[in-house]
């Protein structure tokens, strides 16, 4: 399955992008306030100063006259090195200070600062005017003070600022993108919980998914529960069927066969004995088939989910033996046993090794002639081999690689009847198992030898 | 390396500089040339010329190659020459602080700032235009024709209280400065009617008995060791010590009270042609600390921070902006009206 983008991925840039988009907005409006604050600094002591100037005009005799504080401009330099202008009007003249510094030409009212920003002898200033009214009522002149000075302290702080501001948004936003990874992680974490948790269970175990699951994943899980609840519905429907199928061919052959058995007994001319004989015959063949193509559909379905369960080998090919036996001893043939001398273990499905077994015990059995000796072989000597030698007619002249497709029989099978799906049961069951099978000529003398080979372990 | 140093001794009323129409005074001139020359400095100065000049040979020993055309200038002069009448000078050198610092407020300077600029304290240096290398007291000298170690005042009461005991004794033979034609006499005194209602009052005291009112320090040190003064108010103290090494006769006083420190500055002008060598001279200027040879061939203190704290009377006069409220029009006039009416009376 290919994966279409990653949650995780796409978790982790919107946060980070989140953190992004908050860090700027942090930048601006901390460079903003703060830079509000220092321009409200300068103008908060340029009005002091203006005022106490302003505060210092007296009238005499000649007209305005004014006491300079030293205070009004000191207090100018206590936080920067700026340059520092000033401009006293009285009636449109100038009464002292910067005879160029330009004013507003609007008159400040009373108690209101008026402030502007301009070029003054090379640099940008801030300045602040104030007026009053000096002398008598009747005859007051109105005094306007103009107090500027330039901006660089105002530079450097905010300099500073921006540097400071730029660090903490800088600083936020490496914060946030590292918490965002770690929260992308985390809130992807039940799903990996339940990943490992369905991953880790047995092919058979069809249970539904109960660990703790969040909120979110409760409709996924629901209906992953509910499509397992299904497929082991489907999947047990299916096994009854089989074992309901087997049961429902092979019960009526077994009653024929015996009721020919009877008819056999009771019938003396030779013709009619012959064919009730081939009817047995026929009867016994279509049992077998009937009864492989259950094998071989239950080896398919069986396949697709392993059961593993521990196994001895050995115990399984001696469990073969002893179930042919009696149709061995029908021919004479003597069914000799050559085992591992310690158990086998294996891991895998028992049921299906031995069909497997049973398949080809039986081909043995089937291509063997009367009074023979048939060899069952477990070996652990390299790989696990199991396998079956006779002393029949042997694969001579056949093309032994496709003898374990479906329906496949060889040329040599004369007059003997089949279905062709013996070795093809054998095959399935050893590649289900991570193993093969082996068809050669009996290697010590005529016959044939078959073999199921598995890995270890 | 040898270069010569050939002295000019000219004492000049105008035509110094190619300019038709000089207005401001020089009081001394002398050229320091260098051979090869590879530029010329030229320095205007309030600094008298043999206080400063073994500055001026150790400045080019150690920068061969730059020729010195140093102008020596009243703080009232020099200030006339850059701010009013665009004299051409590469450094401007004086001790009025109020002056200098109204000149980098006004635009007449330009900044820089070097590793060796950045070595003196921030309290030394205003705006990266103005370079302190000298911290200066200004004293009371008296002459030991009038007083004995143990009848000296050391403080301004004291001088005062003294002052009006015996009129007779002190009539006619007190100096100080004429704040009107010195700029340094002027902020020493602004200073000093910032600092305490006793300098209304020693004025006073002081025009009662008929003081002599100098332009220079030179000349009150001069008239205190000869003896036609009993004492001085506000001499530049680094000229008294400088002189006190040749002449005898007069003993310098810091009083308990308060000692007003004047920096003496260095600036570059905005016009100046030679700013490399300015540069060179101001970083020279700015490790004076290190150069004891030289403090003690001037008898100028070099900047010290250590040595201001030593003294608690010192007031170290600070730049800023408040050194141009008393170069206000409205306010010299009315502090000139003061301190004449002071001394002054019918
Ligand atoms: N033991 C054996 N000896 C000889 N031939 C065999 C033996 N086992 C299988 N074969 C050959 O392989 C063919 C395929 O076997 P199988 O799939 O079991 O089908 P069949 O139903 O014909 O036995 C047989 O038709 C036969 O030709
Ligand atoms: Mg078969």
């Amino acid at each position: 399955m290919k994966a279409h983008g990653s949650i995780r991925r796409r978790l982790f840039f919107q946060l980070a992008g989140v953190a992004a988009v908050l860090s700027v907005a942090f930048f601006v409006v901390l460079r903003g306030v703060a830079e509000r604050a220092a321009e409200g600094t300068q103008d908060d002591i340029l009005s002091a100063s203006a005022t106490a100037i302003a505060d210092s005009l007296r009238s005499e005799d000649q007209g305005v006259t004014l006491e300079l504080p030293y205070a009004a401009l000191s207090m100018l330099g206590t936080i920067n090195e700026d340059r520092v202008f000033y401009r006293v009007v009285a009636a449109q003249t100038t009464l002292t200070g910067y005879a160029d510094l330009p004013q507003s030409t609007t008159t400040p009212n009373l108690g209101e600062p008026i402030f502007a920003t301009f070029d003054y002898r090379g640099e940008k200033v801030r300045a602040v005017s104030v007026s009053r009214a000096i002398g008598p009522v009747s005859d007051a002149t109105n005094v306007v003070v103009t107090v500027a000075q330039t901006r660089l302290g105002l530079e450097a702080i905010s300099r500073r600022i921006t540097a400071t501001a730029t660090g903490v948004g800088v600083g936020f936003f490496l914060l946030a993108t590292a918490l965002s990874l770690w929260a992308a992680r985390s809130a992807l974490k039940p799903i990996e919980r339940m990943t490992d948790s369905v991953t880790r269970r047995g092919p058979s175990d069809l249970r539904p998914v109960e660990s703790n699951t969040p909120a979110e994943l409760v409709p996924l899980v629901a209906a992953l529960n509910s499509f397992m609840a299904r497929l082991r519905a489907s999947l047990s429907q299916t096994e009854d069927f089989i074992a309901e199928a087997a049961h429902r061919v092979r019960t009526p052959l077994a009653t024929v066969r015996t009721q020919a058995e009877i008819t056999h007994r009771k019938l003396n001319k030779p013709e009619h004995k012959r064919a009730i004989r081939e009817m047995i015959r026929a009867i016994d063949e279509s049992s077998r088939s009937a009864g492989q193509m259950l094998d071989h559909a239950m080896v398919t379905f069986r396949a697709d989910s392993l059961t593993v369960d521990a196994l001895d080998l050995n115990a399984i090919m001696a469990d073969i033996c002893d179930r042919l036996g009696p149709t061995a001893d029908l021919k004479d043939i003597v069914i000799q046993r050559d085992f591992w001398n310690s158990p086998v273990t294996f891991k895998g499905d028992g049921i299906l090794i031995q069909a497997a077994l049973q398949n080809i015990l039986d081909n043995a059995i089937k291509y063997s002639p009367e009074d023979s000796t048939i060899i069952a072989r477990v070996d652990v000597s390299g790989a696990i081999t199991m396998s079956v030698t006779d002393q029949g007619r042997g694969f001579g002249g056949v093309d032994t690689n496709r003898l374990t497709t479906r329906y496949a029989r060889g040329a040599n099978v004369d007059e003997i009847v089949g279905s062709g799906l013996g070795l093809t049961i054998a095959d399935e069951v050893a590649r289900a198992h991570g193993g093969h099978i082996e068809i050669t000529p009996n290697p010590e003398g005529v016959g044939a030898c078959v073999s199921i080979v598995l890995p270890i372990g | 390396m040898r270069f010569h140093c050939i002295t000019h001794w000219l004492i000049l009323a105008s035509a110094l500089i190619a300019s038709p129409a000089i207005a401001f005074e020089i009081e001394n001139r002398r050229i320091y040339s260098a051979d090869p020359e590879r530029s010329v400095l030229r320095i205007i100065s309030t600094a008298d010329l043999n206080v400063f000049d073994p500055i001026l040979r150790a400045f080019q020993e150690q920068n061969p190659g730059i020729s010195i055309d140093y102008s020596v200038a009243g703080t009232t002069e020099l200030m006339k020459a850059i701010y009013s009448e665009g004299a051409i000078f590469d450094l401007a050198i004086s001790s009025a602080m109020d002056l200098q610092t109204k000149l980098a407020n006004d635009g007449f300077v330009q900044s820089y700032s070097s590793a060796a600029t950045a070595t003196l304290p921030t309290w030394a240096s205003w705006r990266n235009q103005l370079f302190a290398f000298t911290q200066e007291p200004a004293v009371l000298i008296v002459s030991d024709a009038f007083f004995t170690p143990d009848t000296i005042p050391q403080n301004r009461d004291a001088l005062i209280a003294l002052l009006r005991e015996s009129p007779e004794r002190f009539a006619g033979r007190i100096g100080t400065y004429d704040v009107r034609r010195s700029g340094l006499g002027y902020l020493v005194a602004t200073q000093d009617s910032r600092n305490s209602e006793a300098f209304w009052r020693l004025m006073e005291v002081m025009g009662r008995l008929d003081a002599k009112l100098y332009c220079c320090s030179g000349d009150m040190i001069d008239d205190v060791a000869s003896g036609k003064l009993a004492l001085a108010y506000n001499v530049l103290g680094s000229y008294a010590v400088s002189q006190q090494a040749t002449t005898n006769g007069f003993h310098i006083v810091e009083l308990t009270d308060f000692v007003n420190v004047m920096l003496r500055t260095a600036l570059i002008p905005v016009n100046a042609q030679n700013v490399e060598g300015a540069r060179d001279m101001i970083d020279f200027l700015s490790v004076l600390d290190t150069r004891q040879d030289l403090t003690s061939a001037t008898g100028l203190p070099a900047i010290n921070t250590m040595s201001l704290q030593e003294n608690t009377a010192f007031r170290p006069i600070r730049f800023g902006p408040g050194l141009l409220v008393f170069l206000d029009q409205m306010k010299r006039r009315n502090f000139l009206r003061n301190w004449e009416n002071s001394l002054f009376q019918e």
